[in-house]
């Protein structure tokens, strides 16, 4: 396994070069003068020439890489010019709501996902598949962002069970927090429902035709117990490779139902860079996101590995 | 001749239909059927919106702000009186637009790139996938909407090249896949013997095998980069008002939801058919050529 391991490690470290490169380049690479585009047409002559002292522009540009990734590793990543807030505090302050956001949405996702996969593998073909199958189809099909308003306009303005926008932090009061959280997770996670529901459900229709799956029958055992004991694990591969691919999907959700709720998120926030033209959290909030969304691809790379003992021990054929 | 040889030594057990196969294929489901009339019917009202009898999608003064379908007003207005239905119809003109080029861009580009990367390999191949994989490592939206504040333009053009760089990665490694899965064929290798260069053998026997399939990718993928803009637009990072935009008018009407569902409810309506439409012929024509690329 370790000997696999060493030339995706490498490949990580290239890729995260060239993303945080791009990143980088956000501010540093602006068309114009950066200094103008950063601060805005009418900063002051002082304000520009500070400007260029803290973005240190006047270096040339592989020293300017490395002194930002320098700082970058050990936090430090910049201060707005629009708030003069860290970069790292403002992102600390909200990172919080959109792991929780992910986190509460992939829940959701898998505790639907499962149970819909194994109904119609059991059955390929009967009606109740074919509904599932249908459901999962237009589920896909749904932009996470109409699932949001058409939620919102549905629980939240017509029946009034939750409020339209707000967010109460978990420690405040952990139920407040929940309901808070409750439609936007399930705009995130419908999509994903329907590829985790897809993806398993072929799986397990491979799986329940195999040698050891006849013989776990033969034996006498209940379906429960060859579904739960035997079968899920082995059909669970397909689905684990996607939590870490649609992760950056869901990533770029939390963008948008963030805005459309008005939670305190990473996702809001850069947006709210993006309008407001600060660059510097602009560059901070996508290095972030995108670095996590490629160590998530990473483990989830790993964890294939750890759950499929062939692909652990076939990494380098011999 | 040596055309011919090649040509006739292609197994039968080619890995998709060519396209003629596809249209003339029969037994499409009613849903297909009924996306398909959606689709046209939504093409052919988006291409003849400025002569056909719509109201104009600018005009304030097309209704009552907020009311619902009227005899003037067939499906509302929104909230500073425009009328609904022919902003929907004009719409579509960008949803349509920035789905087709994006796709079709990223296409052709990922193509050649992908198409390259599994027949030359080696050097060409580290390279591409290389990029794929950085480009595929920035969250969707997020590549999109850094593009177009990084570009501090709005127009169509860094609209559509925001999405098409979404899709590329994906099409690199897809394409350069299939590409690697025919090139070890008899019928390549037949060619290569009898003397045929590397562009005549990307061009008369890899591409004709490549393309059914990538066709069929680039509809699913026509879905996603509507979806896509629609998302853009929702945050305002599309193209600029006046011009009216799915996702834009979704969320002009978000904060009159209280008074009025159907100015989110119409164009919201428009883009869900779309892609639902898109996703189903999409959905089979892949179950046709007996390949799931959903997951990818």
């Amino acid at each position: 396994m370790m000997r696999g391991l060493l030339p995706r490690a490498v490949r990580l470290l290239a890729v995260l070069v060239a993303v945080t490169f791009a990143s980088f380049s956000m501010v540093s690479l602006l068309p114009g003068d950066t200094v103008t585009a950063v601060l805005g047409a009418r900063a002051s002559e002082e304000d520009k020439a500070a400007a260029r002292e803290e973005l240190h522009l006047d270096d040339p540009l592989p020293v300017r890489y490395a002194r930002w990734v320098g700082d970058a590793v050990q936090g430090d990543l910049g201060t707005s010019f629009r708030t003069r807030q860290p970069v790292t505090e403002a992102i600390g302050q909200r990172i919080w709501v959109t792991l929780e956001l992910v986190l509460i949405s992939q829940l959701i996702a898998l505790l639907l996902a499962v149970p819909m996969a194994i109904f119609g593998a059991l059955r390929p073909g009967s009606w109740l598949d074919r509904v599932l199958s249908g459901t999962q189809l237009a589920m896909l099909a749904t932009p996470g962002y109409l699932v949001a308003v058409a939620l919102m306009a549905i629980f939240a303005v017509q029946l009034g069970w939750f409020d339209t926008t707000g967010y109460t932090p978990f420690g405040e009061s952990p139920f407040a927090n929940l309901k808070s959280l409750l439609l936007p997770s399930i705009a995130l996670a419908l999509e994903q429902v329907a590829l985790f529901a897809r993806v398993l459900r072929t799986d397990l229709v491979n799986t329940f035709d195999m040698d050891f799956i006849w013989f776990a029958r033969a034996k006498g055992n209940s379906t429960r117990r060859i579904v739960l004991n035997h079968a899920l694990r082995p059909s669970s591969i397909g689905v684990v490779t996607l939590t870490g691919i649609s992760v950056g999907r869901m990533i770029g959700g939390t963008v948008l139902v963030e805005t459309i709720f008005a939670l305190p998120g990473l996702g809001r926030f850069t947006i709210d860079a993006i309008n407001n033209r600060d660059f510097v959290s602009l560059q901070g909030a996508v290095v972030v996101l995108t670095v996590g969304f490629v160590l998530v691809n990473f483990l989830a790379d790993i964890l294939h590995g750890v759950l499929d003992p062939r692909i652990r021990h076939s990494v380098r054929p011999t | 001749m040596t055309a011919t040889l090649a040509r006739g030594s292609h197994p039968t057990d080619a890995p998709a239909l060519s396209a003629d196969e596809l249209l003339a294929a029969p037994r499409l489901g009613v849903m297909v059927w009924v996306s398909i009339v959606w689709l046209a019917v939504l093409a052919f009202v988006a291409l003849f919106a400025d002569v056909l009898p719509f109201l104009d999608p600018a005009d304030t003064r097309a209704g009552i702000p907020l009311s619902i379908p009227t005899g003037q007003n067939w499906l509302g207005t929104d909230q500073l009186g425009r009328d609904l239905l022919s902003r929907t119809v004009y719409g579509a003109r960008v949803s349509i637009v920035v789905g087709l080029c994006a796709v079709l861009i990223s296409s052709f580009v990922g193509g050649a790139i992908g198409l390259m990367a599994g027949y030359f390999k080696r050097r060409v191949e580290t390279v591409s996938i290389f990029s794929a994989d950085v480009l595929m490592a920035f969250p969707t939206v997020l590549l999109a909407a850094s593009i177009v504040a990084f570009t501090q333009s709005r127009g169509l053009p860094t609209v559509v090249f925001a999405i098409a760089l979404i899709y590329l990665g994906p099409t690199i490694r897809i394409v350069r896949a299939l590409t690697l899965s025919i090139a070890n064929r008899e019928f390549v290798l037949a060619a290569r013997s009898l003397g045929a260069t590397n562009a005549r053998v990307i061009r008369r026997e890899i591409a004709p095998n490549v393309i059914p399939t990538l066709l069929s990718m680039m509809i699913v993928a026509v879905a996603g980069a509507v979806v896509a803009e629609g998302g853009l637009a929702y945050l305002n990072l599309s193209v600029a008002p006046p011009t009216p935009s799915w996702g834009s008018m979704i969320a002009s009407g978000q904060p009159k939801l209280d008074v009025s569902l159907y100015p989110v409810l119409i164009p919201g309506g428009a883009l869900f058919l779309t892609v639902l439409s898109l996703t189903l012929i999409g959905d089979a024509i892949q179950k046709r050529q007996g390949r799931n690329l959903g997951a990818i």
